[in-house]
C-alpha cells in the first residue's frame, strides 16, 4: 500500500512537468490557428455558381493556356524542357491535366482572375519589386468565361485514385515544381537555384517534413501558408481538401516510412515484457514468501 | 604455482583457476542488502539495465553513423531510420533511453536525498553518483549534436558559447572546445569521439566506483536504520530468514527488481513505439542550418533547471551583468549538489518527512525544480522572466539555507 502510494506520488510530480514541458510549452510556442478553410471563402471575384461549358471551355484553353501549358492527358505535349521554361518563367509551368482535380474549383476560377492574389503573394510580386508573376491576369474574361475553362479542366482531370502512386502524382502535381522530396529520389522540376532567384528563397527538401512540422501544422500551412508564416514565399496553393490529404499521406509515406512497422511491432514487444513482468511478480512473490 | 587436480566439473575447472565460487558468493549470494526497502531501491538496477540499452543499441547505431557536416542528417534520418533493417528500432531506443535515463537518474538521486543515503559513511556513494550525473549529462548533450538537426547545432551553439563567459580564457576556451570559431564540423567529429569512446569509458568506471563504494558503507533501508550487517548475514545463513533483517543481493533483491524492471520495461516500450516525441524535438528533423535561427532554442528536457537558472538573472545587480550573474549561478547549481553531504549538518539518517525541518525544505525543493524546468522551456519574455528569477533565486537560497535549516534541525532533535 504505501508502495503505491510513493508511486503516486512520483506519477503526479512527473506528470504536471510532462504536462508542462510538452503540451502547455508546445500551445505557448504554437497558439492555434484558424481551421483549414478548403472554400478559400475570401476570394469573390469569380461567381461561381454560373454552370461552365466545357466545349467553349476547350476553345478557351486552347487559344490562352496551353501557349505556356501542356495538358498532357488530351495531347498537348509540353512546349519546352524544364530547364527552359524555368529560365524563361522563373518555375516550370505546371501541367494542367490534374488541375481540376486537386484544386478547389472556387480557388481555380479565382486564380485564373487574378494569380497573384488567390495565391496570397502580393507581398512578392510588389510594381518596387519590379517582378511579375509570369501568368497574366484573365480579369478581361467574364465569369462565364472562366467558369467554362474550369469546367474543361474538370472534364479532363482523371479521378481520384488511392494508393502510394497516386499520392505521389498528387504531390508532384502540386509541390513538386518547387519543392525536392530527396528520400523519394524527387527533384523539383524548377531548379533550385532559379526558384531562389524568381521567390527570393529556397523551397526546402520535403522529406522530414512530415517529422519536423507535423501533420497538424501541415494542415494549416498548406491551406494558407501566410497564417502560420507571414510574408513567407510559399504560395497559397489552393488544393482542396482530398488532394491536401494526399499530399500529407505522401509525405508521411516517405518521410516515416517505417510506420507500419512500428506499431505492429510495438505491440508485440509490449505483451512479451508484460508477460515478463507477470512472470517476474510471480518469482518475486515466491522468492519473498520465504523473507517475509 | 600450486598444485593442481584434475577437475571435475567444469564449474570446478573453472574455480580453481578463477575462483567462480567464492567469486558468486562475494557478488551475488552473500551480497547483503537490508530487506526493508521499496521500489526506489531498484531504481540501480534499472540504471544499469538502461546504460545496457543505451551502449547495445549505440553499436548498432554506429555501424551506420557518419559523423560529418554533409553526411550526419541523412545518414541517420534515411539510412538508419529507413533503410537498415529495424535502424529505426535502434534509434528510438537508444533516443528514448537517453530521455528516461534522466528521469531514472532523478528519481535515484532524489530518493538518495530523502532518505538521506549520502552521510555518515555513504559520502563516496553519492560522489560518485553524482559523478555519474555529470557524466552522463555531458553524454546526453553529446549526444544530441550527433544527427546534426537545428536544434543540435543550435544548443550546441549556445552551450558552448556559455564558456565564453568564463574571465580572461573564454573566448579561447569557446575555440578550444568547438575545434573552430564557429560550431564546425571539428565540432562534430569531437564530441562524436567523446560520445562513443571518452564518456563511455569514464561511465564505465565510475559505474564500478559507485558499485564498489556501495560495499562497505551498505546500502541505506526505508527507516535509515543502522544494523550489525555481519550479524543479520550469520542469522540468514543459519536458516532465520525471516527475522533477519538482511537479504542476498541473488535471487532475492534481484527478483524484486526484476519485477519493477517489468513493470517499468512496459512503460518504457510503450515511449519507444507510440510516444517518442518528447525524445525526439520535431524541430531536429530539420537538418542545421548555421544561418537560421529558429524561434525558440532550448535544450533537452533534462538540462532545463539548470539551464533557467542561467537565464533567470537577466538585469545587472549590484554592477554585474545578468550574464555574469547567470553564468555563476549555473556553475553553482552544476556544482552544488555534490556538496549535499555537508550541507546537511543534520546526523539525521532518516526519510524527509521523519525530520522535523528538512522535509520543507525537501519539498520545496522539489517543487522549485519543476517551476524551474517548465519556464526553462517557455520563452523568457515578460512576466516568465521574473518567474524564472524568482525560481533560480529561490533554487539557490535554500541551497544557503540548507547547513542552517539541518543544523537547527540537529539541535531540535539533540543529535538523534
Ligand atoms: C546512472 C548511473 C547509476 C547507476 C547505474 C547507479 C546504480 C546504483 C545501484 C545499483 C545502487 C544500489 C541499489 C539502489 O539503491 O538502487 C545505487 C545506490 C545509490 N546511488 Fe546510484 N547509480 C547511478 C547514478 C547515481 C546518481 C546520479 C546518484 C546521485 C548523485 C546516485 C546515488 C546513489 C546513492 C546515494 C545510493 C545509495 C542508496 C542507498 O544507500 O539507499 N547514483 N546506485
Amino acid at each position: 500500500m504505501k508502495e503505491f502510494k510513493i508511486l503516486a506520488v512520483i506519477v503526479a510530480l512527473v506528470g504536471i512537468t510532462y504536462y508542462g514541458i510538452e503540451p502547455y510549452a508546445h500551445h505557448v510556442m504554437h497558439p492555434e490557428v484558424a481551421p483549414a478553410d478548403f472554400t478559400f471563402k475570401d476570394l469573390k471575384n469569380v461567381d461561381t455558381s454560373l454552370v461552365g461549358n466545357v466545349e467553349n471551355g476547350k476553345v478557351l484553353v486552347e487559344a490562352n493556356c496551353i501557349a505556356c501549358h501542356s495538358i498532357e492527358s488530351v495531347g498537348h505535349p509540353q512546349v519546352m524542357p524544364n530547364a527552359d521554361a524555368a529560365a524563361s518563367y522563373g518555375v516550370v509551368p505546371p501541367d494542367l491535366s490534374g488541375a481540376g482535380w486537386i484544386y478547389d474549383k472556387n480557388y481555380l476560377a479565382n486564380f485564373i482572375y487574378d494569380p497573384v492574389s488567390a495565391m496570397k503573394l502580393q507581398h512578392k510580386f510588389t510594381p518596387e519589386s519590379g517582378k511579375a508573376f509570369p501568368m497574366p491576369s484573365y480579369n478581361w474574361m467574364s465569369a462565364q468565361e472562366i467558369m467554362d475553362i474550369v469546367a474543361y479542366l474538370q472534364s479532363v482531370a482523371p479521378t481520384a485514385k488511392s494508393g502510394t502512386e497516386s499520392h505521389k502524382k498528387t504531390f508532384e502535381a502540386a509541390c513538386g515544381r518547387c519543392h525536392s522530396m530527396a528520400y523519394a529520389g524527387l527533384e523539383s522540376t524548377t531548379p533550385i537555384d532559379t526558384i531562389k532567384t524568381y521567390m527570393g528563397a529556397t523551397p526546402p527538401d520535403l522529406s522530414q517534413y512530415i517529422k519536423s512540422r507535423g501533420e497538424h501544422y501541415l494542415y494549416s500551412f498548406i491551406n494558407d501558408p501566410q497564417v502560420l508564416l507571414p510574408g513567407t514565399a510559399m504560395p497559397r496553393t489552393g488544393l482542396n481538401k482530398k488532394a491536401q490529404e494526399e499530399v500529407i499521406a505522401y509525405m508521411e509515406e516517405i518521410g516515416d516510412r517505417k510506420k507500419a512497422e512500428r506499431e505492429s511491432l510495438g505491440i508485440w514487444v509490449m505483451i512479451y515484457t508484460l508477460i515478463f513482468a507477470i512472470l517476474a511478480y510471480l518469482w518475486k512473490r515466491k522468492i519473498w514468501s520465504e523473507v517475509h | 604455482m600450486a598444485e593442481f587436480k584434475k577437475a571435475d566439473s567444469m564449474l570446478e575447472w573453472f574455480d580453481q583457476r578463477l575462483g567462480v565460487v567464492n567469486f558468486a558468493k562475494v557478488m551475488m549470494t552473500e551480497y547483503w542488502i537490508p530487506k526493508n526497502i521499496n521500489f526506489l531501491w531498484a531504481m540501480g538496477v534499472l540504471l544499469s539495465v538502461l546504460f545496457t540499452f543505451l551502449v547495445v543499441s549505440g553499436i548498432f547505431l554506429l555501424m551506420y553513423y557518419k559523423p560529418d557536416v554533409n553526411m550526419a542528417f541523412d545518414s541517420v534520418n534515411y539510412t538508419i531510420m529507413q533503410e537498415v533493417a529495424y535502424g529505426w528500432l535502434f534509434r528510438h531506443i537508444h533516443a528514448v533511453g537517453a530521455s528516461v535515463v534522466f528521469l531514472v537518474i532523478y528519481i535515484h538521486m532524489f530518493t538518495g536525498i530523502y532518505y538521506g543515503s549520502y552521510k555518515k559513511g555513504r559520502e563516496m556513494i553519492w560522489i560518485s553518483g553524482m559523478l555519474l550525473f555529470v557524466l552522463f549529462s555531458a553524454e546526453g548533450f553529446s549526444g544530441y549534436m550527433l544527427p546534426w538537426g537545428q536544434m543540435s547545432y543550435w544548443a550546441a551553439y549556445v552551450i558552448t558559447e556559455i564558456f565564453g563567459g568564463i574571465p580572461v580564457i573564454g573566448d579561447e576556451l569557446v575555440v578550444w572546445i568547438r575545434g573552430n570559431f564557429y560550431v564546425s564540423d571539428a565540432t562534430l567529429t569531437r564530441f562524436f569521439m567523446l560520445h562513443v569512446l571518452l564518456i563511455p569509458l569514464l561511465i564505465i568506471g565510475a559505474i564500478v566506483l559507485h558499485f564498489y563504494a556501495l560495499r562497505f558503507p551498505h546500502v541505506n533501508n526505508e527507516a535509515g536504520e543502522f544494523f550489525d550487517f555481519d550479524e543479520e548475514a550469520e542469522k540468514y545463513k543459519a536458516g532465520d530468514k525471516k527475522g533477519s533483517k538482511v537479504v542476498p543481493f541473488w535471487p532475492v533483491f534481484l527478483s524484486k527488481d526484476f519485477f519493477v524492471l517489468g513493470f517499468f520495461m512496459l512503460f518504457f516500450f510503450y515511449l519507444v513505439f507510440f510516444h517518442y516525441g518528447f525524445a525526439m524535438d520535431a524541430i531536429n528533423f530539420d537538418k542545421a542550418d548555421g544561418l537560421k535561427t529558429p524561434a525558440h532554442i532550448y535544450p533537452e528536457w533534462y538540462f532545463l533547471w539548470s539551464y533557467e537558472v542561467l537565464r533567470g538573472f537577466f538585469f545587472e545587480i549590484g554592477g554585474i551583468s545578468g550574464k555574469d550573474l547567470g553564468l555563476i549561478a549555473f556553475g553553482i547549481a552544476n556544482a552544488v549538489f555534490f556538496f549535499m553531504p555537508w550541507l546537511d549538518r543534520s546526523p539525521m539518517v532518516k526519510p524527509a518527512n521523519q525530520r522535523p525541518y528538512f522535509k520543507y525544505w525537501f519539498w520545496f525543493m522539489m517543487v522549485d525544480l519543476i517551476v524551474l524546468t517548465v519556464y526553462g522551456k517557455l520563452p523568457p519574455t515578460g512576466a516568465n522572466a521574473w518567474v524564472g528569477f524568482a525560481s533560480s533565486l529561490t533554487f539557490l537560497t535554500l541551497f544557503a539555507a540548507l547547513p542552517f535549516i539541518t543544523k537547527a534541525e540537529a539541535k531540535k532533535v539533540g543529535g538523534k
